[in-house]
């Protein structure tokens, strides 16, 4: 299980790698909190439950990614660990986080939104899940 | 970019020519320079653009654009509902509404100096800035309905501004035809501790002064001159905004498809201009508008609040207010013919030239200010709208600089702390609650807007009038 940042002209990709389409939810959700701060810096002292669905596994990541946004945007959390089960095209998570402190975390900026530029869930080669987009910030 | 992918119609304009599914061309206003710069994203985000159903004379780019979503940043397109024309949740983007506006102080250089250090420090307290910051205020439902419909105007009669703030605002305060009852239970809760929110990324408040004059008429006219003191704040409709843009984004994506619209990009997703899908759309993104304007008006407010604090009697006066993420109803001249189209502006400002009847009295005369952005620590321009820019980009102008590297990049090259002590060597203060943010920020991460704003004065998309440099910089 991995994740990465890649580069877009105004914003930034992020990505995740994993064994399971799951892993790489979890992963890509990592990766976009590694956008706004540095995820070792955050607490995982309180958890929140998602669920989303979509009509296909890359509108699902889009919603996926969103679905935090909306919680870290309205709840003033960040996350640092994800569970992630998914059924078909049908989403299940919890979050683990904490409230923003602003001196400890030193968060870099805000996301906006998860766009569908360079949206992918798709099988490597080697055979682990990919699962990425680009956030808009 | 390869400039040899374009025809090189003058110095500053290069045509896209139609072909494949374009239904129009595509001109990208740039010189060979910035051409050679431009990602290669643009010209297929053109293209793409060309695709769309209703779109009338040409896909646009202005002398800034860079690979966006769907649209390019800096894309300009419009759509004429009588010819199956769409609306675009992309074509506007998830910051509806971002714009500039633009405060004269009536303060010289001189005068703020002495003060500028405990000025930098009042403002860093006062605004709301970066992530996990809220308003004062906190909004009902009533009040949220109330304020999506007035904007700046509801944001007066709650006591935050002049009047003679709405006169110098675009659609003078208030845009028509919002429509609340479209705007989703959670943009509005998102929004709901937003109000008077700067947000992060390259939104700032700038203090800054004049330092050189391109036309003295219309700087006078603009209430400009060197050595002049202003206050510009680039933000825009905050989490209402962002959540409307990603809602009508998902909705669209799904549904273009059975409105008969096939999308060469998912991120085009769009509806009929005359369909139920593209006027809850249209109701919504005007009330983000509206939200938007209210949001600077109640930034405006901080703002003299701590002028008034610092530097007693201060008066400041609203220059302009304008926005670069929007579409709106305008009346242009297509084929020789006055048509009523939906002219959508990702990045790109609005630029009326003279004698247009939607502008104050005062700026009849020079057509309206363009107020371009910089980035942290560089400078920021103030232009006026030409008849050109009317006839040959639906009176449209650039809107920044544009990012040159990514914000990773940004991070590895330089450090947030060294940026700060090298700016304020310059004289220039950076208050921000994060240095990862203000590294990401670099001004050596953007593009030259100097290069960008002399095209656009050169294709006369708008000319320039005056050159602004930073004092003090309030970042998220």
């Amino acid at each position: 299980m991995a994740w990465e940042h890649f580069p877009h002209g105004a914003d930034i990709g992020v990505r995740g790698i994993g064994a399971s389409r799951g892993e790489a939810f979890e992963e890509a959700a990592l990766a976009m909190m590694a956008v706004i701060t540095d995820p070792e810096r955050v607490a995982a002292e309180t958890a929140i439950e998602l669920r989303c669905a979509a009509p296909d596994d890359e509108l699902l990541l889009a919603d996926w990614l969103n679905a935090l946004i909306y919680e870290m945007a309205t709840r003033c959390m960040l996350f640092r660990r994800f569970a992630v089960s998914l059924r078909d095209h049908a989403l299940e998570a919890r979050a683990w986080g904490e409230p923003v402190d602003r001196e400890r975390h030193q968060p870099a900026v805000e996301v906006k939104g998860a766009t569908y530029t360079a949206l992918s869930v798709a099988r490597r080669g080697d055979g682990m899940w990919v699962a990425q987009c680009v956030v808009d910030v | 970019m390869d400039p040899g992918r374009l025809q090189r119609i003058n110095d500053c304009e290069w045509l896209l020519p139609q072909r494949g599914a374009m239904r129009v061309p595509g001109v990208i206003f740039a010189d060979e320079a910035l051409i050679r710069e431009m990602d290669d994203k643009v010209p297929e985000q053109v293209a793409n653009v060309a695709t769309l159903p209703g779109i009338v004379k040409a896909s646009l780019a202005m002398p800034d654009a860079h690979w966006g979503y769907g649209f390019p940043i800096g894309g300009v397109a419009a759509f004429d509902p009588d010819e199956g024309g769409v609306i675009s949740a992309g074509g506007v983007g998830f910051d509806i509404s971002c714009g500039v506006r633009t405060l004269l102080s009536g303060l010289t250089r001189a005068e703020i100096e002495p003060v500028k250090r405990r000025l930098a420090d009042a403002l860093a307290e006062r605004i709301p800035a970066g992530v996990g910051s809220t308003g004062a205020l906190s909004l009902t439902a009533d009040e949220m309905d109330a304020m999506l419909r007035g904007g700046a105007r509801w944001a007066l009669a709650r006591g935050y501004g002049h009047p003679e703030d709405l006169g110098r605002t675009e659609e003078q305060g208030t845009m028509a035809g919002a429509e609340p009852q479209h705007v989703s239970a959670a943009a509005k809760r998102r929004q709901r501790n937003e109000m008077g929110t700067l947000g992060s990324g390259n939104h700032y408040l700038e203090v800054q002064h004049v330092v050189e004059l391109y036309d003295p008429a219309a700087a006078r006219a603009f209430g400009l001159a060197v050595g002049d003191v202003v206050v510009s704040i680039h933000c825009g409709s905050r989490g209402l905004g962002h959540q409307i843009g990603t809602e009508f984004l998902r909705e669209m994506a799904v549904t273009a498809a059975t409105a008969g619209i096939m999308l060469p990009d998912r991120e085009l997703a769009c509806a009929p201009i005359r369909s139920p899908a593209g006027e809850r759309y249209l109701g919504a993104m005007r009330a983000a508008i509206n939200c938007a304007l209210a949001n600077r008006q109640m930034l405006t407010h901080l703002v003299r609040g701590v002028f008034q604090a610092v530097l007693p009697g201060t008066k400041l006066t609203l220059l302009y207010d304008v926005s670069h993420n929007t579409c709106k109803v305008e009346r242009h001249v297509v084929d020789g013919r006055l048509r009523e189209v939906y002219v959508h502006r990702k990045g790109a400002t609005r630029a009326f030239g003279p004698e247009h009847p939607d502008l104050p009295a005062a700026f009849r005369a020079t057509g309206q200010p363009v107020l371009i952005g910089g980035s942290m620590g560089t400078a920021s321009y103030v232009l006026a709208g030409t008849r050109r820019g009317m006839t040959e980009a639906f009176a449209s102008a650039c809107h920044g600089a544009g990012r040159s590297m990514s914000r990773h990049e940004a991070a590895r090259r330089w450090q947030g702390r060294k940026v700060v002590d090298d700016l304020a060597g310059r004289g220039i203060l950076i208050r921000s609650p994060s240095l990862r943010g203000v590294a990401e920020e670099a001004p050596g991460a953007y593009k030259d807007v100097s290069a960008v704003v002399d095209v656009a004065d050169r294709a006369q998309l708008a000319r320039k009038v005056a050159r602004l440099e930073p004092l003090v910089c309030i970042k998220g």
